[in-house]
Formats: C-alpha cells, sequence, structure tokens
C-alpha cells in the first residue's frame, strides 16, 4: 500500500512530475550519449596505438625500457614462456628483436627502427599483414624484409629492389646485410610510416649477432581485461627473474594524460548537467513538501511514524528519478548501439591530423555496461542527497502546526 | 469506567513573555466509556487546544493526561505516536482524508499501520463505510465526495482503528446544516450501537443540543459540566 500511496503521489501533479523526469531524462541520455563517444573514442585510440605497436604489456630484460640497447636484451628462458602461456589473461605473445640501422640503397641513405618479428604471431596480434601494400608478407622463414612506404619512397626503392642495412650488433659487433625488398607497408602515422623495416626474427638475429636474444615480447590481452592487472600479475609471477613488464599506460604516458584531461572535461560538463538537474529536482522536492503539509500533520496524527513517512517521500522521488533514469537509458540504448556499428568517420585535415598520431580517424561508442550503470547510480546518489532534506523537515514535523496549515 | 482522566492541566503560550496565554487553565476531567460529549466555548476559549492534549497531539505544561491507565506524558515521541495508533480516534475540522487514496483506502490506511491483515482490513473497511452511509462511494477519491461525505469517511477511519475514544474537534464546522446533523446522527447510532466514546468541540447550537454531556469552557477554565437529555 505504500508503494501505491507513493506511486499515486508523484502522479497527484503530473505536470511536475512529467517536468522532474524529463529533466533527469535529459541528462541521463546527454551524459549517456557523452560518456559513450567519449569512452568509445579513448578505447579506439588506446586499441590503435596498442594494436599498432606496443601491446598491451611488454615484457623486456630489467632496464631495457630505459636504454634500449641490444645488449640489454634477453634470452626467452622456458619459466618465463611458460608464466606467459600460463596465464588466463592473455590471448597471444609476440617476441620482438629491435634496434636501428641505417638503410642505403646506391647513394641514397635513412635511418630506420629494424624489428624482427615472427610474421604469423605478429600478423595475428597487429594485423601487419593487412597493411601491405604492395608486393607480399613476409613468410615463417622468409629472408626478404618488408619496408614502410615513406621509408621505401625515400630510398626509391620497391618490391624486388635490394636494400642493405648497416648498423651495430651486440656487443659492438659490426652489423651489415643485403635484402630483398618483399613488399612495402602503409602506417598512417608518419612517425611509422617513414622508418620502419621488418624483417624474421632469425634474420634480425643474424644480422646483429645476438644469437637467440630478443628484445621484446609484446603481449596482448584477452578483451575487457585491464592490462594493468595483468602486468601486476606477471610481475609478481616473475619474481625475481630479470625481466621487466610494462602495461601499456608506462609506455604510452602521454596518450593516458591525454585520455585523462579530456575525460575530466567531459567528467566536468556531465556534473555541471547533473547539478543542474539536481536544483530542478530540489524545486520540486520543496513544493511538494510544501504542499502536503497539512496531509503529513493528518498522517502523523493518526499513528505514521515520521520515520516511515519520510521513506514514502524518499521512494517517490526515487520513483520520479528512476523513471527518467530508465527512460534515459532505454532511450539512449538503440542511439548508442547505432553509433557503436556505425562509427562517426571523421574527414579532411581533422582526419589527417588524428591519423598522424596513428588514431583512425573513426569513432565508435562505446557500448560498456558500465557506463549506463555509473549514470544510474549518479542519478540514484542524488536523489537519495535530495531526500535528505524531506527526512530533516518530515524529522522535525510538529503535528499540529502542520495541521495549521 | 474512565476511558480518560485529566487532572490539573494547564497549557500555558508564550510561558516566558509579559503576556502568557493560559489557553488551559487547570482543568480536571474524567471521561467515562460510553460518553457523548461537547465541549464549547466561544472562539479562542481553549477547545482545540484540550482535544489536542487529550488526543496526545500537544504536551501540557503541567498536569496529567490518563489514557485506558497510561500516563502519556510519559511516551517518547514515536511510542506517543503509537498510542495514538491503538488508542485514539482523530476527526480534524476539515481535509481530513489522503487525497491521493480512495474513500475505502483511507480507511484502510490505519489498519495497514497497525499491521491488520489485508482481508480483515478490506472487509472492515466495507462495513464501516456501509455503517456511514457511504457503501456505494468506496472507491470515490476525496475530491469526488461531499464535505459531509468526506467526514463521514473520516468517521470510519476514526473507527477502524479501535480506539477507545474519538476526538472530533469541530466536526461540523464546515458543513451546511443537513450534512452536519447527518454526521450527528450517525456519530449518535456508533454511540449507541457500538458504545463508541465520543468527545467533540463545537458552538453549533445544533450540535450541542444532541449530546448528552456538555462541558463550558471560558479562558480556559471549566465553568460549567452538564448532563442532559439528547435530543
Ligand atoms: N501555538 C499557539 N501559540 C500561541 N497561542 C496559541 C497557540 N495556539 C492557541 N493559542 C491561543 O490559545 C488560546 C486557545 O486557543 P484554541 O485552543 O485554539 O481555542 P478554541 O479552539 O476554543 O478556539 C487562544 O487564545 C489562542 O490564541
Ligand atoms: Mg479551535
Amino acid at each position: 500500500m505504500q508503494l501505491i500511496f507513493a506511486w499515486r503521489n508523484i502522479w497527484r501533479n503530473k505536470r511536475r512530475t512529467l517536468i522532474t523526469a524529463a529533466s533527469i531524462f535529459t541528462a541521463v541520455i546527454l551524459a549517456l550519449l557523452m560518456r559513450s563517444a567519449q569512452l568509445g573514442a579513448y578505447q579506439r585510440m588506446i586499441d590503435n596505438v596498442v594494436s599498432f605497436y606496443t601491446g598491451h604489456i611488454q615484457l623486456h630484460a630489467v632496464g631495457y625500457w630505459d636504454e634500449k640497447t641490444l645488449d640489454n636484451s634477453f634470452i626467452p628462458n622456458d619459466s618465463v614462456i611458460a608464466i606467459l602461456n600460463g596465464h588466463k589473461d592473455i590471448r597471444s605473445w609476440v617476441p620482438r628483436l629491435e634496434s636501428f640501422a641505417l638503410t642505403s640503397s646506391q647513394d641514397l641513405s635513412e635511418g630506420s627502427l629494424v624489428v624482427g618479428i615472427d610474421p604469423e604471431a605478429e600478423d595475428r596480434l597487429t594485423r601487419l599483414g593487412q597493411k601491405v601494400v604492395s608486393g607480399k608478407y613476409l613468410g615463417t622463414n622468409d629472408n626478404g624484409i618488408l619496408v614502410s612506404e615513406g621509408l621505401a619512397q625515400k630510398m626509391q626503392v620497391g618490391a624486388g629492389d635490394t636494400l642493405v642495412l648497416l648498423g651495430q650488433g651486440y656487443h659492438g659487433v659490426t652489423a651489415a646485410g643485403k635484402y630483398m625488398v618483399k613488399g612495402l607497408v602503409h602506417f598512417s602515422a608518419p612517425s611509422l610510416n617513414d622508418g620502419m623495416i621488418y624483417l624474421t626474427i632469425a634474420e634480425a638475429q643474424t644480422l646483429y649477432g645476438t644469437g637467440n636474444r630478443l628484445t621484446s615480447i609484446a603481449i596482448s590481452v584477452k578483451p575487457n581485461v585491464d592490462a594493468t592487472l595483468v602486468a601486476n600479475e606477471l610481475r609478481n609471477e616473475a619474481g625475481t627473474l630479470p625481466f621487466e613488464f610494462f602495461d601499456w599506460k608506462q609506455m604510452l604516458p602521454e596518450m593516458v594524460q591525454l585520455i585523462e584531461v579530456d575525460s575530466a572535461g567531459g567528467v566536468i560538463v556531465i556534473s555541471i548537467l547533473y547539478m543542474i538537474i539536481a536544483f530542478g529536482i530540489f524545486g520540486t522536492v520543496l513544493m511538494m513538501l510544501a504542499e502536503r503539509q497539512h496531509e503529513f500533520g493528518i498522517l502523523v496524527s493518526i499513528g505514521m511514524k515520521k520515520v516511515k513517512l519520510a521513506s514514502v517521500v524518499m521512494l517517490e522521488i526515487l520513483m520520479i528519478a528512476f523513471t527518467g533514469t530508465i527512460a534515459g537509458i532505454v532511450a539512449g540504448i538503440p542511439i548508442i548501439a547505432y553509433f557503436h556499428y556505425n562509427p562517426i568517420q571523421i574527414t579532411g585535415e581533422m582526419a589527417k591530423a588524428y591519423e598522424s598520431f596513428g588514431i583512425e580517424a573513426v569513432f565508435p561508442f562505446s557500448n560498456d555496461i558500465s557506463i549506463f550503470f555509473t549514470q544510474a547510480t549518479i542519478v540514484f546518489v542524488l536523489s537519495l542527497l535530495l531526500s535528505i532534506y524531506p527526512w530533516f523537515r518530515i524529522l522535525n514535523l510538529k503535528a499540529i502546526e502542520a495541521l495549521k496549515s | 469506567m474512565a476511558v480518560l482522566e485529566i487532572s490539573n492541566l494547564k497549557k500555558t503560550y508564550n510561558e516566558e513573555s509579559d503576556f502568557p496565554v493560559r489557553a488551559v487553565n487547570d482543568v480536571d476531567l474524567i471521561i467515562e466509556k460510553g460518553e457523548f460529549t461537547a465541549i464549547v466555548g466561544p472562539s479562542g476559549s481553549g477547545k482545540s487546544t484540550l482535544l489536542n492534549i487529550m488526543g496526545g497531539l500537544d504536551h501540557p505544561t503541567a498536569g496529567k493526561v490518563i489514557i485506558d491507565g497510561n500516563d502519556i506524558s510519559e511516551l517518547r515521541e514515536n511510542q506517543l505516536i503509537d498510542f495514538r495508533l491503538h488508542h485514539i480516534g482523530f476527526v480534524f475540522q476539515s481535509y481530513n482524508l489522503i487525497p491521493v487514496l480512495t474513500a475505502r483506502e483511507n480507511v484502510s490506511f490505519v489498519m495497514v499501520l497497525q499491521k491488520t491483515p489485508k482481508q480483515e482490513r478490506d472487509h472492515r473497511a466495507s462495513s464501516l463505510l456501509t455503517e456511514v452511509g457511504l457503501g456505494d462511494r468506496m472507491d470515490s477519491r476525496p475530491s469526488e465526495l461531499s464535505g459531509g461525505q468526506q467526514q463521514r469517511v473520516a468517521i470510519a477511519r476514526a473507527l477502524a482503528s479501535r480506539p477507545d475514544f474519538i476526538l472530533a474537534d469541530e466536526p461540523t464546522a464546515n458543513l451546511d446544516s443537513k450534512s452536519a446533523g447527518h454526521l450527528m446522527d450517525i456519530m449518535l447510532k456508533l454511540n449507541r450501537e457500538e458504545h463508541m466514546t465520543f468527545v467533540f468541540s463545537t458552538h453549533d447550537s445544533r450540535v450541542i443540543e444532541r449530546a448528552r454531556r456538555v462541558i463550558t469552557l471560558v479562558d480556559g477554565k471549566i465553568v460549567s459540566d452538564i448532563q442532559q437529555n439528547a435530543s
């Protein structure tokens, strides 16, 4: 009966309740769309950068991240491989051996980053095979190289031509080799497009004279798994083994900062939105309290405990908030779903700017359920906070005075 | 048997000021079970103040109020609310009912508070509303009822909790004389047939005529207390 009582009470002033619920609806849907667009964009940014290159987590020999030289390379021993293969949240991992080299062909030369990869595994993790724009992707025992498009242009080479790589190998030995260009790969980020060379790990190890050493293992985790947590677990499992684990947040601090600043902006906008809504609801609560003084007096006189009465009023506020929130979520779901499956595509100069950071200019909305929960929780907590005042008023109500109004 | 005993009751407003108002000034009063008593007196004589204190809605400045053997001045707020729920029925001057509830629900509400089982509630609400002549208006909201009908629902609600007595502060003040008469008929019938004790205030002579005991207040003091043959 108290539920019926509360429900009828909120419809006693239909217009006011509808306006209040509609304002909550508006806030919820705006917050949902905004948050979902933001988080979707961040996710895409992370996925892009992480999958372009870094992976979610990287394993190196201790000290490699600070000083990226071949002398800080490592031999992958069985215990660390067992740790990687045994972790339930790891989707895949790829070995790499990277170093710098001078690339030359005839009288042209250019610096480049040379990466030894396991072609098949690398393709699964970073889809490198799909970035091939001419020629062919590397085979498992290939002895050719993949050259990034920008570098190939500068060197004036194409698939089938030959390039010479010159550099410093393990412990200062000279690294030199002549390679056939197997294919060209295209990256949107100029930093990558202008200086990448891929070859098989075996070839790289021969070139740099490292034996079976690696510089890093890039690890990707399963969807919706927190890479930071996995990195911590790996660190614990590795114990005293001479390895370091870096998650993408540690490897890409600028991106983390960019996201944090942008996200904070969004949070402020949403907070202001909710604050305005809170004042609106509070106005409704004040009017409702004023109108019902006499009735409250009657109820307390005939024997209704104030706590019970205050609970009914709180229930009413929650019901209005709940109605608005549910409506907002129900209306938000199809919009979010639409933009999740039909991402917003940015074109023109703006798109180029994004691409230069290695980010595709395609922004899907996030369909992360937690966004809905967060907004619903915010409205719920706000309503509880707004119920404090009626509680206070009702607990301090004097029945005879209320009866007179 | 006394349902209510009041002794040395005082209620003074603005006690600390230079012009204290002695709304109730040293009243002793015993109400026996089955009485049909009117408290009369000019406006400002202290009728409402006295009734409010009798019903545990207001605290006396001094004196005792004993209801059914309980000294209610010793009760804490929540106990007092519970005490009112189980011992006292109230009918106020007007706007007694909860606007969003139907007549039946208004009557049931106190029984919900008393945790009466649903079946018994429904049954009792129907029979009480029939008793006050509203058997055909049970599902009407207060706004669909006349003032007199609303007051009859209020009486049914007051009865619903099976109180020791019903207090009614000027229950007919906002009614036309026909409705007022009808309301008095119903109250008297309940008093005769169910032995329900009624104490009501009024300054309407046609209502006073119907009472069996008439207590007159002037300036917060009882100036006369007479038994009469009700008409
Ligand atoms: N809350 C209050 N504060 C101050 N004076 C009051 C208050 N309530 C009642 N009074 C005074 O007490 C006296 C008795 O009032 P009341 O009991 O309402 O009389 P009645 O019901 O007979 O008209 C009046 O003089 C009135 O002004
Ligand atoms: Mg009065």
